[in-house]
């Protein structure tokens, strides 16, 4: 059951992830990027990590991709079809890209990965509250409180950038 | 770990998945659809974590916590990009990456 349920989430990510780069149609590619997050959240309950794929499915599938959609109706016409990439981008695109993951997949298979020895914590609810917020050793506060700190800054950033200009707004 | 899946296949999974947005990066001209590209790539990234996490180090959770914050600070990304790409949408009328270099000069 788990096997074929992996095969069938790799299957869905990897195909469309593809035609979310490939697609001419920009609503398209959206709609594709959110397939392909919904079932990394898939490939997250399969792992037993219950509460990241419940962030993964609000805060991307909810979030990110709601923001994207509405930028593109803000900015674009839904008919419009890109052009064709330029032969020398999408040879340099597709090379980087074989290139790339025909070295990282050598290093992967080359290396001896040993299998766990440890038993496995419970990843409940009271354990990740507890460590996120916990000074002590495997505590994770500082970072907490760093993004807590950089989304207010990005916050801010975001609407005043996406403000008016007093000389606009005449 | 889960029965009867190696980490390899998690892991063939991400890097392909990692140079699919690296190759949408170089090949798109449009701006929002190459910051789509960028959300494949840390998505990937993020399995990375968590499959190692969950294969080789279960006894902490270190890689748990590493992807919850890279999805934070994807989000806070994503909403200063888009704000960007509004503001240049408001200035010249699209949003082709060719268009955008009215501030070289």
């Amino acid at each position: 059951m788990n096997v074929v349920m992996f095969y069938l989430l790799s299957g869905i990510i990897l195909t469309f992830s593809l035609l979310s780069v490939t697609t001419r149609k920009i609503l398209r590619a959206a709609v594709y990027l959110l397939f392909v997050l919904v079932a990394t959240s898939g490939l997250y309950f399969l792992l037993n990590y219950e509460f990241m794929a419940a962030v993964q499915l609000t805060l991307y599938a909810g979030g990110i991709v709601v923001l994207i959609i509405f930028s593109i109706l803000l900015t674009s016409h839904i008919s419009h079809k890109f052009k064709h990439p330029a032969l020398m981008n999408l040879l340099a695109g597709s090379g980087v890209a074989v290139v790339g993951a025909a070295t990282a997949l050598y290093a992967i298979f080359t290396h001896p990965f040993s299998d766990a020895v440890q038993p496995d914590v419970p990843v409940d609810m009271t354990a990740i509250g507890t460590q996120l917020l916990s000074t002590d050793k495997n505590g994770y506060v500082l970072p907490f409180e760093l993004i807590s700190i950089l989304l207010l800054a990005s916050m801010i950033a975001a609407i005043v950038i996406a403000k008016k200009g007093k000389q606009q707004e005449q | 770990m889960v029965q009867g899946i190696p980490i390899y296949h998690f892991l063939v999974v991400s890097t392909l998945m990692f140079f699919i947005g690296v190759c949408g990066f170089i090949i798109r001209r449009n701006l929002i659809t190459m910051l789509m590209a960028v959300e494949l790539i840390l998505n990937s990234v993020n399995i990375n974590f968590v499959v190692f996490n969950r294969y080789l180090y279960p006894d902490q959770l270190q890689g748990h916590f590493f992807s919850l914050f890279i999805v934070g600070i994807a989000a806070a990304e994503a909403a200063v990009a888009i704000a960007l790409v509004i503001n240049i949408y408001r200035r010249i009328n699209n949003i082709e990456v060719e268009n955008v270099n009215e501030m070289k000069f």
